[in-house]
This record gives structure tokens, sequence and C-alpha cells, in this order.
């Protein structure tokens, strides 16, 4: 809360620094940042806590190659709220401790627009080869501000056995299919007791997720192509008022409302849900044969449905992006390349089912063998939608979640909370 | 606070060489003490200016033509304080300002009558009271996050609470439910505080004056009323004005356990901490600053009417029956 009261001058002694730094790349993109990307030495890569177990062998990796620029990793909470504050507040203290970053896309804007993170050359990198929609929510203002390190796009987990036997061989791609499936598969015996659908519905990030893809897969967008908010549309209804009638019909369960990833995932592997909206790392997890899961091998995955034809996912994933006040920033930047390369990413899809950057990836035979989803995640990170671009992200997704969390629990009609998310957003970004 | 007083040493002593003796004491104690003053106004002292100097300055949050936040603090006076009245963010703030002060009128007032009989049952000798009280204040020494976590989990909703009332209440969701998931855990977790305080006042009470009671013919709950509760007031006040300052700025029991934005769970502490990460640290310094002065002037109000004998300064001035001495020495020495 407090701050240190010196921050005018040093404010203005950073800002010239990032100016000059800046100053000579007005609108020639990546060249003059490099320039300013000097110092070698040890440095940290901050993120998450690590989830996946081979990290630190990566890591272990890079350090034997170059012992005089080793990367100590820090590891943040789980919670992306808590990250990104850790990350701000680090940069609000003009600290080294932090070098690499790895930046939630949604924070990109933010980040740069804040002067958090430096601008990158984009010429160093094999963006070519990257999706399109996973660079570019690395960008801000057409200018790179972060690599992508790791994607995610949003898939319908679906019960196999539950809709062969009510004799569906297709999965749904539309929400009416969606709702025919669930009631040939309700009046079967194997089906009783089985919940419809559920996605991420607790007041949090995962919310406006969801809100967001129901949304886009009626056809309708939060902000524009210019960042305009455009939300109190018949379209945005149309897609918000699936979520709400799937509350008000049963089709969701209504505990569905509490659910963040683990509680759905959870439901999910009991058996409890037909069709489930997640991210790609439930697969390797729900397939798993050591009786955690009763639902191993009796699903598969298909693109999200969505109003007239397949849906739209939100596009999740983390970049890494160098700190503005990090005194090495060349080690920084030769680490990135390391760690956001094609054969890293290729291993940290066999290693953890991390879903990768590249195209040429996604598009490897013998890899689809072994991971027949990546198909299906390809497709759906190919047409996701990254979520607003909005500089002040934090206040935008908040307002998101109290809009579509009073209309899903009925304290207010859907065309309500559109029309006052839409009065918010236009507060939001036009100062 | 508002009762820091040094009153040893202002009655005139009867003799001169005591005076000297008081004298050369007093100045002793002056400079035993610096130090620790000197802590006091450091770690207490300089926050609470700091906070109140940042809260008249605003972060802006505007983008230049080029597309950057536009850097620096702006003075802007009280504003930051007018914007928390007016508007939504008005209502917001006397909504989370209920809610403050009914969570913590409701869960002290519980956990008083539950703290008071946890003493009881730890005050009796029996066998195995080293097990039991050790056992009633385990909720106590759980950290506040991590028993709002293990509430969570019972509170889940296919979790134990469910299973146990037979029915699927949504606790985490928007509502009176909410309220009570919270006041529940924080009940559970802090009745062994105000147990602890009221067991060490009870342990002074001398079994003479419960004797005499029983040989006057006096019922157990008259021995309560008459005895036990009177004997026990200074402790309890003071744990109980502990307990209404903790309550006051509740934060991490709501917003792990229920989640940040809901409402009717939502306090000053948690508006100040969403301030804070958006980068608003004005405003946020703004909330804290009228948070506390809130709980000054509920303590403050607290001492006066009730006379909580916080720091134990009021035997010096008017004697006391030699018992309530002692209690209040006991209390004064036992308080964490």
């Amino acid at each position: 809360m407090r701050r240190r009261s010196s921050a005018v001058g040093a404010m203005t002694a950073i800002a010239a620094l990032v100016l000059t730094a800046c100053g000579g790349g007005g609108g020639g993109g990546g060249g003059a940042a490099s320039t300013a990307l000097e110092g070698v030495g040890p440095i940290t890569l901050v993120q998450g806590k690590d989830t996946s177990g081979f990290l630190q062998e990566i890591l272990d990796d890079w350090n034997a190659q170059n012992p005089d620029q080793t990367v100590t990793l820090i590891e943040l909470p789980e919670s992306a709220d808590a990250q990104r504050q850790q990350m701000i507040q680090n940069a609000q203290a003009q600290s080294d401790a932090y070098d690499v970053l790895s930046v939630d896309n949604v924070w990109t804007a933010e980040f740069a627009a804040n002067r958090y993170i430096v601008e990158l050359p984009e010429d160093q990198f094999p963006v070519a080869d990257m999706l399109p929609p996973v660079i570019d929510s690395a960008r801000y203002l057409d200018r790179l501000y972060a690599v992508p390190s790791e994607s995610d796009g949003g898939l319908l987990y679906y019960r196999t056995d539950l809709l062969e036997g009510a004799g569906i061989t297709e999965p749904p791609t539309t929400w009416a299919e969606l709702g025919e499936a669930c009631a040939a598969v309700a009046a079967t015996p194997a089906g009783a007791g089985v919940a419809c659908y559920a996605g991420q519905f607790e007041k949090y990030e995962g919310l406006t997720v969801n809100f967001a893809e129901a949304v886009n897969g009626a056809g309708g967008v939060i902000t524009d192509d210019e960042g305009n908010p455009n939300v109190n549309t018949p379209e945005a209804q149309a897609g918000l008022d699936f979520l709400v009638n799937g509350f008000s019909t049963g089709q969701i369960p209504a505990e569905a409302i509490t659910y963040k990833e683990e509680e759905g995932r959870r439901a999910f592997m009991e058996g409890r849900l037909l069709f489930h909206r997640q991210w790609p790392y439930q697969y390797s997890l729900a397939n798993a044969t050591d009786g955690s899961s009763q639902v191993a091998g009796l699903f598969a995955v298909a693109p999200l449905p969505g109003l007239d034809g397949p849906g739209v996912s939100s596009l999740g994933g983390h970049a890494l992006g160098i700190s503005t006040y990090a005194k090495n920033k060349a080690t920084a930047l030769e680490f990135i390349k390391f760690y956001t390369s094609k054969e890293q990413s290729q291993l940290y899809l066999e290693l953890g089912s991390k879903a990768p950057i590249y195209t040429s990836i996604y598009d490897d035979a013998s890899l689809q063998a072994e991971f027949p989803y990546l198909p299906v995640l390809k497709d759906s990170i190919l047409s996701a939608v990254p979520r607003p671009k909005v500089v002040r992200y934090g206040d935008a997704t908040l307002a998101i979640q109290d809009a579509a969390y009073g209309a899903l629990t009925g304290t207010v009609t859907s065309e309500e909370a559109l029309n006052q998310l839409q009065t918010e957003l236009e507060a939001l970004t036009t100062n | 606070m508002a009762t820091i007083e040094a009153p040893a040493g202002k009655k005139p002593p009867p003799t001169t060489n005591r005076a000297v003796d008081t004298r050369q004491q007093g100045r002793l104690a002056r400079l035993l003490l610096t130090p620790t003053m000197l802590v006091l106004l450091i770690v207490i002292g300089y926050p609470i200016l700091a906070g109140t100097y940042q809260s008249l300055f605003s972060q802006s949050q505007g983008v230049d033509e080029s597309g950057f936040v536009v850097q620096g603090d702006q003075f802007v006076g009280l504003d930051n304080y007018a914007a928390i009245f007016s508007g939504d963010s008005g209502a917001r703030f006397w909504n989370a300002f209920y809610n403050t002060t009914y969570f913590t009128v409701v869960t002290v007032t519980l956990e008083v009558i539950l703290g008071v009989a946890m003493a009881l049952i730890m005050n009796r000798a029996f066998r195995s009271k080293g097990l039991i009280r050790a056992s009633i204040l385990i909720p106590w020494a759980i950290p506040t996050v991590v028993s709002a976590l293990l509430w969570r989990w019972i509170f889940d909703a296919n979790g134990i609470a469910n299973d146990l009332l037979g029915t699927q209440v949504l606790w985490s969701t928007d509502g009176a439910q909410a309220q009570w998931a919270v006041i529940i855990a924080d009940v559970w977790k802090t009745s062994p505080f105000i147990g602890l305080l009221v067991l060490a006042g009870l342990q002074v009470i001398p079994s003479e004056v419960y004797e005499a009671a029983r040989v006057d013919g006096a019922s157990a709950l008259r021995q309560f009323w008459s005895i036990t509760l009177p004997l026990v007031k200074p402790a309890l006040l003071v744990a109980v004005l502990f307990r209404i300052l903790d309550g006051l700025r509740m934060f991490d029991l709501p917003y792990v356990l229920v989640g940040q934005g809901k409402p009717s769970v939502e306090t000053v502490s948690i508006l100040a901490f969403l301030e804070n990460s958006n980068v608003r640290f004005g405003a946020a310094a703004a909330y804290a600053v009228i948070l506390f002065l809130y709980i000054v002037v509920v303590a403050y109000a607290f001492v006066r009417l009730l006379g909580a004998d916080v720091i134990g300064d009021a035997k010096q001035k008017t004697p006391r029956p030699a018992g309530r001495r002692r209690l209040r020495t006991v209390a004064k020495g036992d308080m964490p």
C-alpha cells in the first residue's frame, strides 16, 4: 500500500532511460529495442508454481551450457491474480530481482503499456512458424513484448460411451445439438444422473473465459478490433443466454456455479458430466488408469460448440518477457530464445502435455498419433479469440465477472447485465 | 491506544528520599523505554503517516498517444476519499462497511458465548484435562488462510457440510449462506482465543469464594452470574476488545473461503486490497485510512463505555479489594 515517496524523481530518471531506449524505434518495429538489451550474467525466471515437474531439469541443461549465465527459478503462487500482483509490485519497486517474467497473455497489454516489460526484437524469433493468434497475443500495438512459451485453448470433452449408448456418433457442433444429445443420453439407463454440461463459472478469471467463449460463439464480441467495447448486442446476448438458460433449465447443474477447473475436473472424472469445457491438461489426467479417473478411455475431445456452428475458444497461455529493471537483458534474451525454441516446445508437449506454439509440431504425424487431441487443439487455438486487450485488464475482467455472475445467478437479466457491462467497459477504456 | 498514560510516580511520595529515588527512577525509565518508543515510532507511526500521505495522491491510468501509461503520482487532496463515498463506489463501500460491522458483531458475540463455555470446561479439574485444553486450542494455532482452505473443502458443493445436512447448499455463492460460512469458520477458529484469556481469568479466582457461596446456598447459575462473571470481566473485556479489532480488519476468511467479488462478504479490507492490486495505491490507502479511523473510534468507545482495562493501570488510581487486584495483574500478564 505504501510506496516510496521519492517516486517522482526516480520515475523521471527511469522514464528518461526508457524513452531513450524506445525513442529510435518509433514506427520501425523491433530494430531499436535490441540495442537496449545489454548485460550478461546470472538471471532469474519468474513464473507461477511449477506443476510440470520437469522445469528444473530444463534449467539445469541451460545452466550446464552457460555456467556464467545461470538461470534461477523463482516460483510465485499458483493463482494467476497473485502472480500478476507480485510482478507488478516488483516493477513498482523497480527491483532487479525478477529478470524473465512468464506473462499470462491477458497481461501483455497492461505490462507493456506500464513499461513493466521491454520491447523484444521480433526478427530474432521464428514467429512465422508460431500459431498466429498465439504470437499476436504477445504483441501490444503491433510490437512484440514477449515470446510465447506455451499456449492453451478450450476443448469440449465428451463421454463417447454415453453418446454411443444413445446412438449418437458425432460430437455436437452447436449448442442446440448439445442440448439434443443431452436429452437423448438422459433417456438411456446409463445416462441417468449424469449432468449435461459444465465449464468454469465460479466468479474468477475462468468465468471471464467462459463468458467470452459464449459471446464469441454466438458471433458477438466484447471489444471490437479497435479495442472499443461493443458487448451490448443481440449476438452477445444470445451467447450469454446459452449459459443463463443452461442454469435455469438444469442443463448446467446448479453446483457448476462453484466450479473452477478442478471442481469441474473432479465431476468429469467421477463420471458426473456428459460434456465439459476444459483445457488440454485434463486429457492425460482423465485418462489415468490408476483408479483416480472413472472415465479413462471413455471420452474424447471436440472443438467447442457455438450457436450456429463450431464455437470459439478463448486463448490461454504464457509468454516470456524481460523486466524493464532487469540487469542482464542480453542473457535474458538468449534464454528466451532457448526456452521458446521448437525443440523445447516439443519437449514440453511430450513431458507435460503442454499445448505447443509451433504450427509444425501440430502437423507432425507421429506426434498426432501419440497425442490424438492435437488437431482439435490446433483448430481451437487458430480460431481462438484473445480476451479483451485492455490496458486496465484487472478492472475489465472484474467488470465482466460481475456482469456474467449476476446474469448466471439470476440477480439481473442478461440484457441488463450486458448494458451495465458496456457502460463500465466504456469508462475503463476511454480515460 | 488512547489510554496510554504513565501514572506511576504521580502521587506525592511520603518522604523526600523517596522523591529523589522516584525522580531518578523516572529518568532511568525514560532512558530504558526510549529504544522501544523508537521502534514503535518506526513500525507503527511511520506506516500510518505514510499511508495517510499516500491517500492524498492518485495514480494516473490514462495512456498517451504512443499507448503508454502516463507515469507518476498526482496530488489530488481528498479526492480519493470523496470518490469512496460517492456514486456506485459509495454503495459498494457502505455495503462493505455494513458487512465488516455485521461480521464483527455476530462473530464476537458467538465467540464470547462459546469461548466462556470452553474456558469453564477447561477450568474443571478432570482427567486428561491437558489433552482437552490442547485440542481446544488447535483451531487458534492454525493460520487463518489454511483454515479458510479447510473450510472451503467442507463447504464445497459436494463437501461434508452438505453431506451432513442432506441438502445441497451452494455455500460459496453470493448470499446469506456465504456470510454464514464465513461466520462459522471464524467462530470455530477464534473462540479458543477468548477461551484461553477467560481461562487465565478463571484460574485466579480463589476457590474460597465459591465455597463461601455454596455455604450460603447459592445455585450454580447464581455463582456464575455473581462470582465468575464479575471476577473474570477484566480478562474477558480485553479478549473481546482484541477480537473486535481483529474482526474489523477481516480479510483472509471471506477472500479465500468465498472468493472475491461477492458483495455479501466484501469487507473494507478487501476493497483496499482490490484497489491495491489494480495499482491504485492512493485509493487503497484511503480505504485503509478510513478503516483505521473506524477501528480507532470503536476501540476508544469500547474502552470508555465498558472500561476495559487494557494496560492494567486503573488499580493504581483506585484501590480495589485484594482478590480483584491480583486478578488484574494476572490477566495483564497473560495477554499475548
